[in-house]
C-alpha cells in the first residue's frame, strides 16, 4: 500500500479511504479523529467523534453535550480494516497523536505538540512509522524557545519590580491558561491567581482531573476594589486586552504568553509590556530533534512554515513533502 | 551582560516614562562598577562602537546557518540584529556570560581585521537575549527607547542628586564616567569637569489666560520669539562650545559662529542663519543642522548667527542668581562688544498692557516671529520649567477641520481606548491623511471617541482600526497646529508641526470639513517650517 492509499489531504483535511474518516477536519463529516481540543482542530458538528477522553470532555465543555451524534474514546481499536492508536502529544490535556496503520504501513498524525516540560499534560511519545506528519507553527530556525521556567522568572522579576502594577498576562484558554498557572505555582508562586471568566471552565476541568492549580479567584473586580490587584498576576484571553474589562486594573501592565513573543515586531503589534516565550508548540530544535528521533520513511508537513522544514528535509536527505492544509492558526486557542 | 541585556528589553518595551526611570535606577542599583557606568554611556549614547557592520555581520551568521534557511528567517524576522542573535548555532556555553564592561573594552580595541572572530567568539559565548544587545553594541544601532536626558535623570535619582548638576558636568565626563559613579554614590563631586561646560536652561511655560489675570504688565519685560533654535554659546578659556537646549554640542556645524565666539562666558540665544541680508526661514536654517561638517559655500550663503536672549556667565562670574533686568543689562554691554555681523541683542518690545502686548503679537514684524517671551524682571536664571518666571505667548495655533480615518490603541493606562488618531481632508472625493494626534481632549471626550471607533469600525489591522469616514457620516475633529510645510515623505503633500485635537465637532458633518488645497495654501501662512 502507498501512503497516499491510507491517508492523503483533501479540502476538508486528512482523509483515509481505507476506514472512511478525516482527522481534525476542518468541516463538519461523518466519521472524524480528533487530536486534540483547540477550536481548529475540533469543530462542532461531526457525525462520530473519536478521540481520547479528555479531547471529547474539552469538546463538550465548548460546544455542549450534544456536539456530535456519537463519541468513542479507546486509546486503541480498529475501523474498517485500519487500525487506530492514541499517544500523547504534550501540546495539552488529552493531547494525542494519532497512529493509522493498514497492509504494514504506518502514519502517524502527530497534530500540534512539544517537547518542552509541561506539567499539566502527558508528554510527548515517540511512535515509529513510515510517514510523520509533522505540524511547522515554529518551522524556522530563529524560533527558539528557551526553558519556561526561566521565562516565569522574567515574569516574576517585573512582579518584584512593579509591584503597584497588576500583572495581565494574555494566555489562551485551553492549555496556556493552565500551564502558565502550573509552572508559576512550580516556581513557589502561592499568591491566588485571578482569571478572567472566560477561563473557568477550562481551569476547573483540569484541577478535576487532578492537576494542581492553587488557589484560583475570579478576576471580576466590583468598582473601587481596583487596588487588591496591584502586584498580582491576572490571566486573560488576549481580546479581554483591548476590551473595556481591561480598564478596572491599576496601571496595567500587558503580558502576552506565547511563542510568537520571541520576534520583537510581534510582541509590539500585540502591544506587549512583557513578552514571555513560552509556548505549546516545538521550537525549531524540538522539530528536527523529533524527526531524527523518529526518523520516519517519509515527512509530511503541514500548516505553519512548511518551507524552511522542507528546506531542512533536503539538507538532511530525508524524503518530504508539504500538505498545505487550510483552517490551521498560527497559534490557536 | 545578562542583566544589561534584560534592561534593553525592558525599555524597549515599557511604554511608561515613570516605569523606565524605575528599570535604570534598579539597574544602577544592582549592577557593580564599571558595568553600570558602560550600561549609562549606551544609554546616553556616549558608547558609538562600529566594531562591525551588518553586512559582515550577516555573512558571519549565513556562514554558519544554510544560505536558504537564513534568508527565510531574516524575511521573517525582519530585523539583522534579532535574526542574527537567533539563529546563531548553540545556546552560548552555559558559563556565566562575560561582563558588560569586559565586553565592551574588547569591542573598542578590536582592529578591523580581528573583530569578525572577536564578535563570533563572543555570539558562541552567549545566549540569544544576550546575543542580541551585543549585535546592537556592536554595530553602533543601540536604540533602546529611552533619551539620554531620561537615562540622566535616572540616575540623577538614583544617587539623590538634581539631574542639572549631571547635565552640567556631563561634557566633561568620560565612561564609564568613575568620578560621577563615586560622586553619586556619596563621594565628592567631580571638580569643574572639563571646560566649556553647558547650563541646564530655563525654559517657559505657555501663557495661558489665568497667567494673564494673575501677572502684572509692569513687573515683566516682553521679546520677540524668534524660530530657529535655541542654544547657549560658551567660551571658556580658548574651549568654545555650541550647545542645544538638550546639551547637545553642535559646535562642528557652525564652525563660522564659533569663530565669532572670542568672548569669555556663556550665552543664551536663539540660533539663526542669514539669508539675502534678512534673518532666513526655519528652512534655510534646517540645511544647516544636522552636519558633521559645514561646507564654505553652504557658510558664505547662510552664515550662522546668534541673537541673544540671555547671559549666564561673564568671564568668571556666574550670572544666573542676578534678576532679568540686571542680566539684561549685562548683555547689553556684552553683546555691543562683540561681532556685530554674528551677534545681536533680541529687541525687547516695550507694552502697558497684555491687550496692547496682544494687539503686537498677532501682526509681528517679521515672518521668523513666532510669538513673544515674557520674563519677569526679577527672575533669576532657573534650570529647568518652573512655572510663573518665564512665559511663552504664541501666535494663535493654525485650525482646521478634520475627519477622523484611523484609531490605535494606546499604550500604558490608555492601552485599552483608542487614542491615537489619524485625521484626513477632502482630496477630491477622498480622504487624504494628513497628521495624527493623540492629545488634546479630555478623559471624557476620550472615552466617547472610543466608543465612536468601536461602534463604527471597518476594518482591523492589529492595534489599529480604520472607521467610518463618509461625507454624511463621520466624526469631524477640530485639529490645532503649529505650522504646516511641504512634504514629499507624505502622501498627502503636508507635514503638520504639532497637531493636536482643539474640539470635537459631533455637530459637523464630514462633508463640510476643509479640503487639501485650503492646507496647502496655508502653507504660505503657515510658515515654511517642518
Ligand atoms: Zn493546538
Amino acid at each position: 500500500m502507498r501512503p497516499d492509499d491510507l491517508l492523503h489531504p483533501t479540502p476538508e483535511g486528512l482523509y483515509c479511504p481505507v476506514g472512511d474518516f478525516h482527522i481534525d477536519p476542518s468541516r463538519p463529516v461523518r466519521r472524524a479523529l480528533i487530536t486534540h481540543g483547540h477550536a481548529d482542530h475540533a469543530r462542532a458538528g461531526h457525525g462520530a467523534v473519536w478521540a481520547t477522553p479528555e479531547t471529547l470532555e474539552i469538546m463538550a465543555i465548548r460546544y455542549g453535550e450534544g456536539f456530535a451524534a456519537e463519541r468513542r474514546s479507546d486509546a486503541k481499536g480498529e475501523i474498517g480494516g485500519v487500525r487506530v492508536s492514541f499517544h500523547p502529544a504534550g501540546h495539552v490535556l488529552g493531547s494525542a497523536q494519532i497512529a493509522v496503520e493498514a497492509g504494514g504501513l504506518r502514519i502517524v498524525a502527530a497534530g500540534d505538540y512539544k517537547r518542552a516540560f509541561d506539567p499539566t499534560c502527558a508528554a510527548f511519545e515517540p511512535v515509529p512509522c513510515d510517514v510523520f506528519i509533522t505540524e511547522a507553527t515554529f518551522g524556522l530556525p530563529v524560533f527558539r524557545h528557551p526553558d519556561p521556567m526561566a521565562e516565569i522568572g522574567r515574569l516574576l522579576a517585573s512582579l518584584r519590580d512593579f509591584p503597584e502594577r497588576a500583572h495581565l498576562v494574555g494566555v489562551y484558554a485551553l492549555g496556556k491558561a493552565q500551564r502558565l498557572i502550573a509552572l508559576l505555582r512550580a516556581a513557589g508562586w502561592e499568591r491566588p491567581v485571578y482569571i478572567h471568566g472566560a477561563l473557568r471552565k477550562l481551569c476547573d476541568y483540569y484541577v478535576c482531573r487532578g492537576i494542581d492549580l492553587g488557589p484560583l479567584e475570579d478576576a471580576t473586580a466590583e468598582k473601587g476594589a481596583a487596588a487588591r490587584y496591584a502586584g498580582e498576576v491576572v490571566l486573560a484571553p488576549p481580546s479581554a486586552f483591548g476590551a473595556t474589562w481591561a480598564r478596572r486594573f491599576p496601571d496595567p501592565l500587558f503580558a502576552f504568553a506565547s511563542g510568537w513573543m520571541q520576534v520583537r515586531a510581534r510582541a509590539r503589534q500585540r502591544g506587549a509590556e512583557l513578552g514571555l516565550v513560552i509556548s505549546d508548540h516545538c521550537d525549531w530544535a524540538g522539530l528536527t530533534e523529533t524527526i531524527r528521533e523518529i526518523d520516519p520513511g517519509e515527512v509530511w508537513i503541514t500548516h505553519g512554515r512548511e518551507e524552511a522544514l522542507m528546506r531542512w528535509c533536503e539538507i538532511e536527505g530525508r524524503a518530504a513533502r508539504p500538505l498545505h492544509l487550510v483552517g490551521y492558526e498560527d497559534e490557536p486557542e | 551582560m545578562r542583566a544589561f541585556a534584560a534592561l534593553m528589553d525592558r525599555l524597549a518595551f515599557t511604554p511608561g516614562r515613570k516605569e523606565k526611570l524605575r528599570a535604570i535606577r534598579l539597574h544602577l542599583d544592582r549592577t557593580p562598577d564599571p558595568c553600570r557606568g558602560w550600561a549609562l554611556a549606551a544609554l546616553t549614547g556616549g558608547l558609538e562602537l562600529r566594531t562591525v557592520t551588518p553586512a559582515l555581520l550577516r555573512r558571519l551568521a549565513a556562514e554558519r546557518t544554510d544560505e536558504a534557511l537564513f534568508a527565510l528567517s531574516y524575511d521573517y524576522v525582519g530585523d539583522l540584529a534579532e535574526t542574527v542573535s537567533l539563529i546563531w548555532p548553540g545556546e552560548g556555553d552555559g558559563a556565566e556570560p562575560p561582563r558588560l564592561s569586559d565586553v565592551v573594552e574588547k569591542l573598542r580595541r578590536a582592529g578591523r581585521a580581528e573583530a569578525p572572530a572577536l564578535v563570533s567568539g563572543l555570539l558562541d559565548r552567549l545566549a540569544p537575549p544576550e546575543r542580541y544587545a551585543l549585535v546592537k553594541l556592536a554595530t553602533g544601532g543601540l536604540r533602546v527607547g529611552v533619551s539620554a536626558r531620561l537615562a540622566k535623570q535616572a540616575a540623577a535619582e538614583w544617587g539623590g542628586v538634581e539631574a542639572a548638576e549631571i547635565e552640567e558636568l556631563w561634557h566633561g565626563l568620560a565612561p564609564p564616567y568613575p568620578e560621577l559613579f563615586a560622586w553619586l554614590t556619596g563621594g565628592e563631586k567631580p571638580a569643574a569637569a572639563g571646560r566649556a561646560p553647558f547650563r541646564p536652561v530655563m525654559l517657559a511655560t505657555p501663557f495661558e489666560a489665568r497667567d494673564r489675570e494673575a501677572a502684572e504688565p509692569a513687573d515683566f519685560a516682553a521679546e520677540w520669539k524668534w524660530d530657529g533654535v535655541r542654544v547657549q554659546a560658551v567660551s571658556d578659556r580658548g574651549e568654545r562650545r555650541l550647545y542645544t537646549r538638550t546639551g547637545e554640542d553642535i559646535s562642528p556645524a557652525f564652525p563660522d559662529l564659533v569663530a565669532a565666539m572670542a568672548f569669555e562666558g556663556a550665552l543664551d540665544g536663539e540660533l539663526l542663519v542669514r539669508a539675502e541680508g534678512d534673518v532666513g526661514a526655519f528652512n534655510d536654517l534646517q540645511q544647516r543642522l544636522n552636519r558633521k561638517t559645514a561646507p564654505k559655500a553652504l557658510m558664505a550663503r547662510l552664515p550662522a548667527v546668534l541673537r541673544a536672549y540671555d547671559i549666564l556667565r561673564a568671564g568668571a562670574e556666574d550670572l544666573r542668581p542676578c534678576g532679568y533686568a540686571e542680566r539684561r543689562e549685562r548683555l547689553g554691554a556684552f553683546v555691543a562688544a562683540l561681532d556685530p555681523e554674528r551677534f545681536d541683542l533680541s529687541p525687547e518690545i516695550p507694552f502697558e498692557s497684555w491687550e496692547a502686548l496682544d494687539t503686537l503679537r498677532s501682526a509681528p514684524p517679521h515672518p521668523a516671529i513666532e510669538g513673544v517671551m515674557l520674563k519677569r524682571l526679577e527672575s533669576p536664571y532657573l534650570a529647568g520649567r518652573p512655572k510663573g518666571p518665564w512665559f511663552k505667548w504664541k501666535r494663535e495655533p493654525h485650525l482646521i477641520d478634520a475627519v477622523l480615518m484611523y484609531a490605535q490603541r494606546g499604550h500604558g493606562k490608555r492601552s485599552s481606548f483608542y487614542s491615537d488618531y489619524t485625521f484626513g481632508v477632502w482630496d477630491g472625493e477622498t480622504l487624504a491623511p494628513v497628521g495624527k494626534a493623540y492629545f488634546g481632549f479630555t478623559d471624557e471626550e476620550l472615552k466617547k471617541i472610543d466608543r465612536f471607533v468601536r461602534a463604527n469600525t471597518v476594518e482591523r489591522f492589529g492595534p489599529v482600526r480604520s472607521v467610518r469616514a463618509e461625507p454624511d457620516f463621520g466624526l469631524v475633529l477640530e485639529v490645532a497646529f503649529e505650522g504646516l510645510a511641504a512634504s514629499s515623505r507624505h502622501r498627502s503633500g503636508v507635514a503638520m508641526r504639532f497637531p493636536r485635537i482643539a474640539r470635537l465637532r459631533w455637530d459637523k458633518p464630514p462633508r463640510e470639513a476643509d479640503r487639501l488645497e485650503t492646507l496647502k495654501a496655508m502653507i504660505e501662512t503657515a510658515g515654511p517650517r517642518t
